[in-house]
């Protein structure tokens, strides 16, 4: 809950505004900006399968919503977040191991993890339209 | 043991261990865990085991094993959401208010999602 803390003027960690920009300080905002993202994620979730449970018609009016330009688009950045969120995590708990601290691998696993959430994305709506 | 007479309120606003954070710490990655295979299992399933229609996923869902997958799923993705949104909140939201009422909703919101879903996948399941 709110302590002392909260009238204190100093900045909250991250320092954005200190801090140079480089790619495994980068990766730990996104793992952040994307579990946010996923809040989202769980509410579409949610939402499909109460249309499921709705019925044919609900159903079918859900999905042409859901297929609509602007859904698209932000299901595929929710796709993208989850990938992304899913690959960092594993990296993470590989750190909460205790390996892959060495800044060359941390750096190395980070780009991984970007691609894997762009890579992946493209993948899951390859095989949703495509296949 | 606690033998201390200082609730763990007082303690945590003196800046000392509220002795929540390890809990906090082992559920998050408990989760992370279990969703980790849960999430790539639900995706794959649907995505190669459906065509999208509503004939094909109510067939998917009356599965025992699809149905249970998409519960635990739901309730596991909602309980690591929660933590994970808990973080955020008290790294960036300071006032007292603000962040009382964004940690209430952030315990209902997941906990009204999670009623929800898993009443509709229960529907689905049970065909009523």
């Amino acid at each position: 809950m709110a302590g002392p803390q909260a009238n204190d003027k100093r900045p909250l960690s991250p320092h954005l505004q200190v801090w140079r920009w480089h790619v495994t300080m980068a990766t730990s905002i996104f793992h952040r900006a994307s579990g946010v993202a996923l809040y989202l994620g769980a509410m579409v979730l949610t939402a499909w399968v109460v249309a499921l449970a709705s019925g044919p018609a609900a159903y079918a009016d859900f999905m042409s919503f859901l297929m609509s330009p602007l859904c698209l688009l932000i299901l595929f950045g929710i796709t993208a977040a989850a990938c992304y969120h899913l690959a960092n995590g594993i990296r993470h708990l590989a750190w909460d191991a205790g390996k892959g601290f060495d800044p060359k691998v941390s750096t190395a696993t980070g780009w991984a993890t970007i691609v894997a959430g762009a890579v992946g994305a493209v993948l899951v709506f390859a095989l949703a339209f495509l296949a | 043991m606690n033998h201390s007479l200082r609730t763990p309120l007082s303690r945590a606003r003196g800046l000392g261990s509220a002795k929540h954070g390890v809990g906090h710490f082992i559920q998050q990655r408990a989760t992370a865990i279990f969703l980790a295979v849960l999430l790539p299992w639900f995706a794959l399933s649907i995505l190669l085991g459906t065509d999208g229609s509503y004939d094909s996923v109510m067939g998917w869902m009356k599965h025992p094993v699809n149905a249970a997958g998409t519960a635990l799923l739901v309730l596991t993705g909602l309980f690591h959401m929660r933590l994970g949104m808990q973080v955020v909140i008290e790294d960036y939201v300071t006032g007292a208010v603000a962040r009382t009422v964004s940690l209430l909703a952030n315990t209902a919101i997941p906990a009204i999602l999670a009623v929800i879903a898993i009443l509709s996948v229960a529907k689905v399941f049970v065909g009523a």
